[in-house]
């Protein structure tokens, strides 16, 4: 009834007022619309746009909608009204969310909402999470993570949820085994589970779930402090798949070579940072678990690689992580022997990677896909021409800080593999015919050249032109760079998410204007880019409505006027950096306009007043953590500070000295370096 | 129940031993209730190596010296009694008078302990000889869970020796004898009967009882007044009462065994319930093995439970040792389940809930928690509510639970037959719970 009074009423209004008796849009059917619709994901904008149309359209759009991350609290009675089919409720960007809010959302959409992420959300206790158990009795998902605060109360309200599958209650460091035993009884369906860093949590309740929730897919118990003894009931999980145990020192090898029987159906093991775990461990593991194909040793320090040779038997071991472990060129080929179908190895700092251990690697496994030599400072230009000449179906690569490849080498890269999708080379020797290569990498997603100061325009405009899909460009400290190298990237990459040119001297207006075309980007980063003024600044925000993270530290040059832009477009801005810029109170007072605005670091702005500051404190109700001098401390009321905290604010006091200027790139990477050989 | 601390202690130093004519020539066995629970140590070897040393004329010189000190306890407390019936209650008097009861019956008891431990290995070895066992009387310590079969530790001690517990303690205190008896019956676990006894089938005699043979509250009387009593050495007291020829050693002395006979043949005991496991006729029959095990099965497995605990009123007992083994840890346990159930350890809790659909732990509110802690207190205090020794006695059979109270004191130093002997008197002995930490230290010297 109601709809075809509406549009009785919108038709009327077009026959007055625009003499076009029906629109083109009222012949579309519902199901068309929808269909449409299910295609608007990219860009949230879009569907804004759609629910324009007409009065149906947004209706329509209301009742479509299933995901909703609003930003601010106080619209969302609201909001809620509207869509009132929301299914998928993520309130991570509110930070102060309370029980009568949480009973609100209850009542309003219940039997509808299927999940709610209140991850890091303060002020809620567990009688709002047991209005939801009461009235969502769809729930099957909740995050309640990082709330230190929330003891068991929470998870036996969780407890209560009987459709509940996913729950994440990572870092509440009160939950107990207790809290642990009601879910693990109350619900049976449990898929997922992660209670990393909940301290209290013992074998007990990790045992009790692994009873009881016997549909367990995914497990997360790290940081906590299991033993052995919850083993064999997790092993005996018929359809567990994921299994992270990361830093729980309480594990040891006898853990697992006691186990009388693995998990068939694991397919992922996390167990970096155990430090007990040592060779006969990961090996009886291997055999235990024949499914494996993702393991994580990180920071295993005392596994070491050659003990796989003891594995004679099949090992579907795809994915293998080996960060900071002891590696030897012999390990490595006994790795390459016994995993024949790896796609991904990690040796990122293995002080013991040699070019004789990628050669053993890569003359095995051509098909790898991934591979991440990060801080593998002994491999030089031999190791590069053995991956690059086997490895030709690479899609990342991961190469910071290796020292010694020279820029000849790199050329190789952009020659050999073609597929590339994220390539990190930073604080590399790189020059500008390697990048020009790399060019040829058409798929690249992510560049990563930040402190290669050799590169100039020369290379980056090839890779403007060639790289269309490229949303990651970090050209940190690239100090070659100028205007028109930033313009053949925004002309080339329409979906750039994320820039940095932090330091890129060169840069000025013109690189920000070129850049605000580029509708999609979300983070920009130019500290200390002394050219960049308030101009630029202001076009960004009139063109790029998605920011959301904002860096102009010392850029002297920006004031009010930017300050004034970015109240007026940029919604979205939930951090920004304004340190030793021309911003005054007036400023800053537009700036806490936005209720969106999160995390502020403001230290040294000599227009700012404490009377500016703390008007600002008082209008941004949203702010959870603010960077200040430390000299305002006692300039700023007592009382303000403590109300501002008890919104769920943080204060980060600094006392940094006043730096007038800072050293060049070159002096920089060269203090790095000395850094790095002491 | 404080077990680390109570383990802390030890016997102290034999040194203040009471009387030169005393000649005790047994030393007490210095163990603790750790010890009891861990230690390897077998009583029987222990009480075998004793059972050479013991001299029966040693025996009946304490014991006659013991007869000595009751008679003048008895002068004491009729001397009590005439000046409180005279009104003129000189109150300095009267406390030195108590002090000087408190010390006899201190030295009494520590006395009898000594003659008890001395002539155990005799009734030991008499026992293992093939007579059914007497009801136990240091099996009424309770075990909250985790005490091994409890014969493994448990002396064993004579009807004399009861006799001689008895003497004194129906003489001072009307009721005492009875309390004792009520106690007597604590906790005699049908597992006594099923493990350690593994007698063929056809190689004991099996006795049914009939029903309310075994509810009879008692099986002996006065032929005089007619008053009842559940062991014949209860009644042989009693019949003192009754004139002077009770009072001979002949008259008190338990009904002699014929030298020379031939053995009796081993008892074992059937359940007068037909279904039961405990009746001759099950298939699978599993003899009970004393008497005193045929009254409390039949009582948990086929009579109402009558005794409810006064602290939850939800549990609810047929024996009334069972219901003073959970008063003494009702209340303290913390963890419970969603169906009402609770439990002393976690780890149980949880494989109870792992065991049952629809169970979950219950987190404890803030209420119950006070209430808990009150209730700790108060037992940590050591007897409030309990000053009152009259206070029991009229709801003697009824609440009772001196135990409670006992295991937060300290009868350390004592090993564990003493500690039962004291309890029945617990009432008239308040002064002993009011910071008396250790009991033997202070008695004798003084």
């Amino acid at each position: 009834m109601e709809p075809e009074k509406r549009m009785d009423k919108r038709i009327r209004v077009d026959l007055n007022l625009e003499q076009n008796p029906i629109s083109p849009f009222e012949s579309l059917s519902e199901e068309v619309l929808f269909l449409i619709l299910d295609l608007l994901n990219s860009n949230p904008l879009d569907r804004k746009s759609f629910s324009l149309v007409s009065r149906s359209f947004y209706k329509l759009e209301s009742c479509h909608r299933r995901w909703l991350t609003p930003l601010r609290l106080d619209l969302l009675p609201s909001i809620l009204t509207r869509y009132s089919s929301i299914s998928h409720l993520n309130l991570t960007l509110c930070s102060r969310l309370t029980d009568v809010t949480l009973a609100s959302i209850a009542s309003l959409l219940s039997s509808s909402l299927r999940s709610i992420n209140l991850s890091g959300s303060r002020s809620y206790t567990h009688k709002g999470i047991e209005c939801l158990a009461e009235k969502c009795f769809n729930l099957e998902e909740i995050d309640v993570s990082i709330r230190v605060d929330l003891g068991d109360e929470v998870a036996a309200a969780i407890g209560k949820m009987v459709k509940m599958e996913r729950v994440n209650m990572g870092r509440c460091k009160k939950v107990t085994d207790l809290g642990i035993g009601c879910i693990a009884a109350g619900c049976p369906n449990l898929k997922l589970l992660c209670v990393k860093g909940c301290v209290g949590v013992t074998d007990l309740g990790v045992k009790l779930v692994a009873v009881k929730c016997r549909k367990l897919q995914s497990l997360d118990v790290s940081f906590t402090m299991i033993t052995k003894k919850c083993l064999p009931a997790i092993m005996q999980l018929p359809n567990l798949e994921e299994f992270c145990m990361t830093g729980c020192l309480g594990i040891d090898n006898k853990a697992f070579v006691n186990l009388k029987q693995g998990c068939n159906s694991l397919q992922a093991l996390d167990m970096s940072n155990c430090e007990h775990m040592t060779d006969s461990g990961v090996l009886s593991i291997l055999q235990k678990c024949p499914n494996l194909y993702h393991l994580n040793l990180a920071s295993c320090s005392s596994v070491n690689v050659s003990i796989l040779s003891g594995l004679k038997s099949m090992c579907k071991l795809g994915s293998i992580k080996l960060d900071g472990c002891k590696v030897t060129a012999s390990g490595l080929k006994s790795l390459s022997n016994s995993c024949i179908s790896l796609k991904e190895l990690s040796l990122s700092k293995c002080p013991g990677v040699t070019d004789e251990g990628i050669s053993v690697i890569m003359a095995k496994h051509k098909d790898l896909v991934k591979l991440d030599v990060t801080c593998c400072r002994y491999i030089t230009d031999e190791s590069l021409s053995a991956i690059t000449s086997s490895c030709t179906s690479l899609v990342s690569l991961r190469m910071e800080s290796c020292t010694k490849l020279s820029s000849e080498g790199f050329r190789l890269i952009g020659q050999h593999c073609p597929k590339l999708e994220e390539l990190d080379l930073t604080d590399n020797d790189l020059d500008d015919e390697g990048l020009r290569s790399l060019a040829n990498c058409h798929n690249l997603v992510s560049l990563k050249i930040g402190i290669c100061l050799r590169i100039t325009d020369n290379g980056l405009i090839p890779i403007g032109q060639s790289c269309p899909r490229l949303r990651e460009l970090d050209l940190y400290r690239a100090i070659g760079i100028t205007d028109k190298g930033v313009s053949a990237i925004a002309d080339g990459c329409p979906h750039l998410e994320m820039i940095n040119m932090a330091y890129c001297t060169n840069i000025s207006d013109e690189s920000l204007k070129f850049l605000s075309k580029c509708s999609k980007l979300c983070i920009v980063e130019i500290r200390g880019c002394l050219q960049v003024s308030s101009v630029g600044i202001s076009v960004i925000a009139a063109g790029c409505r998605l920011l959301s993270k904002l860096d102009v530290k010392k850029c002297c040059e920006v004031n009010d006027a930017a300050m004034f832009s970015l109240a007026r477009y940029s919604h979205n801005l939930c951090q920004i950096h304004l340190s030793y810029c021309s911003v005054t109170d007036a400023g800053l007072l537009a700036l806490a306009c936005l209720g969106s605005l999160r995390n502020v670091t403001m230290l040294h702005l000599s227009g700012v007043s404490p009377k500016g500051l703390a008007t600002a404190l008082l209008m941004c109700h949203g702010l959870t953590k603010v960077k200040m001098h430390s000299s305002f401390k006692s300039s700023i009321p007592r009382a303000l500070i403590e109300h501002v905290e008890s919104r769920g604010c943080s204060f980060h006091w600094m006392y940094k000295p006043f730096q007038v200027d800072f050293e060049s790139s070159e002096l920089w990477k060269q203090q790095s370096h000395d850094l790095f050989v002491e | 129940m404080d077990q680390k601390q109570r383990s802390s202690f030890t016997y102290p130093p034999r040194n203040n031993s009471p009387q030169e004519s005393f000649n005790p020539n047994y030393d007490y066995p210095q163990f603790n209730s750790q010890n009891r629970t861990e230690s390897p140590y077998t009583p029987s070897q222990f009480f075998n190596s004793q059972a050479r040393e013991w001299d029966p004329h040693a025996l009946l010189s304490n014991l006659s010296f013991l007869e000595q000190k009751i008679h003048q306890m008895q002068n004491i407390v009729r001397e009590m009694i005439r000046t409180n019936e005279g009104q003129n209650c000189n109150i300095s008097e009267l406390t030195a008078q108590r002090q000087l009861l408190t010390t006899d019956l201190t030295s009494t008891i520590i006395q009898l302990i000594s003659t008890a431990g001395s002539f155990l290995p005799t009734i030991r070895t008499s026992l293992l000889s093939g007579n059914a066992p007497i009801p136990q009387l240091g099996s009424s310590i309770p075990s909250a869970s985790s005490a091994p079969s409890p014969s493994a530790y448990q002396p064993n001690p004579s009807p004399d020796y009861e006799e001689l517990t008895k003497g004194w303690g129906e003489n001072v205190v009307e009721s005492a004898g009875q309390i004792q008896i009520e106690d007597l019956d604590v906790k005699e676990g049908e597992d006594v009967g099923q493990d350690g006894d593994t007698l063929p089938i056809g190689s004991y005699e099996v006795l049914q009882l009939e029903k309310e043979e075994i509810l009879a509250p008692h099986t002996h009387f006065c032929t005089i007044c007619g008053k009842g009593f559940k062991r014949d050495a209860n009644l042989r007291m009693h019949m003192r009462g009754h004139g002077d020829e009770y009072k001979s050693p002949a008259a008190l002395a338990k009904p002699a065994r014929e030298p020379g006979s031939q053995p009796i043949p081993v008892k074992r005991y059937s359940c007068p319930f037909v279904g039961c496991k405990r009746n001759k006729e099950h298939k699978n029959f599993q003899p009970l093995k004393t008497l005193l095990c045929v009254k409390n099965h039949y009582k948990r497995s086929h009579c109402e439970k009558s005794y409810t605990c006064s602290r939850c009123n939800t549990k609810k007992f047929s024996v009334l040792a069972d219901l003073k083994t959970h008063e003494k840890h009702c209340g303290r346990d913390k963890w419970l389940c969603s169906c009402g159930t609770t439990f002393s350890r976690k780890d149980k809790l949880f494989g109870h809930v792992a065991l049952f659909q629809g169970h979950t732990p219950a987190l404890p509110s803030d209420e119950v928690k006070g209430k808990n802690e009150e209730i700790n207190d108060k037992d940590d205090s050591g007897g409030v509510g309990y000053n009152d020794g009259d206070e029991y006695l009229d709801m003697k059979g009824g609440y009772f639970s001196p135990m409670v109270n006992f295991d937060s004191f300290s009868f350390e130093g004592l090993d564990e037959f003493s500690r039962t002997t004291f309890d029945p008197t617990e009432n008239s002995f308040s002064f002993l719970r009011s910071g008396s930490p250790d009991f033997a230290r202070k008695g004798p010297g003084n």
